[in-house]
């Protein structure tokens, strides 16, 4: 049974790439309506964790629950069905839709449309398809991409096409958002407005596990951060107690770091 | 406006046997449709989904084959004292059995190639589909193997007391190829600008983000196969009961290729793609032959066309246009 307030839970999780621990024995829990950042270095199991999570990668030991279903066998799309929306690393979009189209696709767990009924013509698929382009339409509006709307995703500017893959998301309706480094390549104007974005987000009552390298945005943006190394976690705790641990400032964050401070 | 245009078009199709004497022009306009139909039905699996089913005769001839045994009737020897026969049905009923199983061996193709894409898929319905030919050619009882079945009925339609309509003349068949032809084409629309046919795009364009929001793209993967292996099968069903003589030659690769070609050509992933392709490689060899141009290089001139187009619309004929005509409107705009 999961304990009341915790959304996400992961147990002894570890991970194999062939000879390789990628993660190792990794155990760490999200709260409902937070936002928790992993850190660490590149190979540290960070997108490794998510691929788990979201099951595209099956673990060699550990367990996962979210509100107390285990995702561990579970497909992606029935991890989705639960609530649970990931975005990729690499920029990942549906490029030769518009905006539009790309958003409608992220809203297929909420359309109710029976193939029969949609053979069969039936006015409660054109009314159905009406009221998901509302929908797609209010989506856009809160991620800022109204006026694209009409605009191939694949010409879109990067800024924007990572905004989009969160619009993508959000129209799946998660209730946990797992956001895969959503800043990486945005410029510190874009990064700002991104995090506004994400207030807004964690507003609708979202929680948000992000992976992200941008520590002005992690320390900023974060209720709690946990610091991978080597696919072992290496500190947990606030923003505050990261950014002071010796360890991860050896591993991850450098002594300049620091210094700066 | 768009609607009046459709219906101005429909009405010109629908009045082409009444001005056309030349019935070998109807006959080939037929067989044109039939193609169409298939290319079509390719369509949505390589248009929409983006899997390339190279077998797709097979659910042709299956349609062909089925509805012509059940309206024939049949009698195989299974086992040594195990007889299965058949009575013939009416050719209605034959026609509908004919979709059934050509969708059934589609669902059968989706679920067993659920987890291969690619060129894994077009593996398992090429050999699929030589399995299928194979078994016409040898199962001799049942198929009459290569003396083919013959004397297949043509469709009667009868309202008891009022009326009998029978499917012999050309024009009642290119009427009834036209009405099968706009119901596959509302159909694949309706399929096409719905959830299901977004989740189709989805699996082409991007499965593991599809699946990240939930897709279960092996469920729209079966749904297309098997709507695109039932209109497949109807194709078949409609020259089996029009050309009246169905051998294991229906099930040649080059069959596939000819819809292959009218998807690619025309535009594949527009709906009027296959239309378009169809009605130029469908018509194209007996205009050539009509203009009395040598055999051999009426072939040269097909395929040299189909090059040109490939090679200038990688996209194909539909979309190109579409984009030279937004260009102009675009022009026109800002002068």
């Amino acid at each position: 049974m999961s304990v009341p307030g915790i959304a996400l839970a992961v147990e002894g999780l570890t991970l194999r790439f062939g000879g390789l621990t990628a993660v190792d024995n990794v155990s760490f829990e999200v709260r409902e309506g937070e936002v928790l950042s992993l850190i660490g270095p590149n190979g540290a199991g960070k997108t490794s964790a998510f691929n788990a999570i979201t099951g595209y990668i099956e673990p060699a030991r550990g367990e996962i629950r979210y509100r107390g279903a285990r995702l561990t066998g579970l497909r992606p799309n029935a991890i989705a069905a639960l609530g649970v929306v990931r975005t990729f690393q690499k920029t990942s979009i549906f490029a030769g839709q518009t905006v539009r189209g790309n958003v409608a696709i992220g809203r297929h767990l909420h359309s109710r449309q029976r193939t029969l009924a949609i053979l069969a013509g039936l006015s409660s698929v054109a009314r159905e398809e009406a009221q998901s382009a509302r929908d797609v339409g209010d989506i856009l509006r809160f991620v800022g991409l109204k006026s694209r709307a009409d605009t191939t995703a694949a010409s879109l500017p990067y800024g924007e096409l990572r905004l989009l893959e969160v619009a993508v998301a959000l129209a799946a309706k998660p209730t946990l958002l797992l956001l895969d480094e959503p800043v990486s390549g945005m410029n510190p104007v874009e990064t700002a407005s991104f995090m506004k974005l994400l207030g807004e987000i964690r507003g609708r009552g979202i929680t948000v596990l992000l992976v992200e390298h941008d520590m002005k945005m992690v320390m900023g943006a974060s209720d709690r951060i946990v610091c991978l190394n080597q696919g072992r976690i290496i500190a947990s705790g606030t923003p505050g107690d990261i950014q002071g641990h010796p360890e991860v400032v050896r591993a991850y964050l450098g002594s300049k770091y620091v210094a700066k401070k | 406006m768009k609607r009046a245009l459709t219906a101005l078009w429909l009405l010109f199709l629908a009045s082409i046997p009444l001005w056309l004497t030349d019935l070998y022009a109807l006959h080939v306009l037929i067989l044109t449709g039939i193609f169409i139909i298939a290319a079509m039905s390719l369509n949505l699996l390589l248009g929409y989904t983006g899997q390339l089913s190279l077998g797709h005769v097979a659910f042709f001839g299956i349609g062909a084959y089925v509805s012509s045994l059940v309206s024939l009737g049949f009698e195989v020897h299974l086992l040594p004292n195990w007889v299965v026969s058949l009575e013939p049905k009416p050719v209605w009923l034959a026609m509908l059995c004919g979709v059934a199983l050509a969708g059934l061996s589609g669902w059968v193709i989706g679920r067993v190639s659920f987890k291969v894409r690619g060129a894994y898929f077009v593996i398992v319905t090429v050999s699929f589909a030589e399995v299928v030919r194979l078994v016409a050619l040898n199962w001799v009882e049942l198929t009459q193997g290569p003396m083919a079945l013959n004397n297949i009925p043509a469709l009667r339609l009868a309202i008891p007391g009022v009326a009998e309509l029978a499917f012999l003349r050309k024009s009642a068949n290119y009427w009834l190829t036209l009405i099968v032809a706009v119901l596959c084409y509302v159909l694949i629309r309706r399929l096409v600008h719905s959830r299901a046919g977004r989740a189709m795009v989805a699996l082409r364009e991007n499965e593991p983000l599809a699946t990240s929001v939930g897709i279960d793209v092996t469920h729209y993967l079966v749904l297309a196969t098997v709507v695109s292996a039932a209109m497949a099968g109807a194709a078949g069903v409609l020259y089996a009961h029009y050309v009246r003589i169905v051998d294991p030659d229906v099930f040649l690769f080059i069959y596939t290729v000819t819809m292959v070609i009218m998807v690619i050509s025309g535009g594949k992933g527009t709906q009027a793609g296959p239309i378009v392709g169809g009605l130029i490689f469908g018509l194209l060899p007996d205009v050539l032959r009509a203009a009395a141009i040598k055999p051999e290089i009426q072939w040269v001139i097909y395929g040299v066309l189909m090059i040109l187009i490939v090679y200038f619309l990688p996209e194909g004929i539909v979309p190109a246009v579409r984009r030279w005509w937004q260009g102009r409107a675009r022009t026109a705009a800002t002068p």
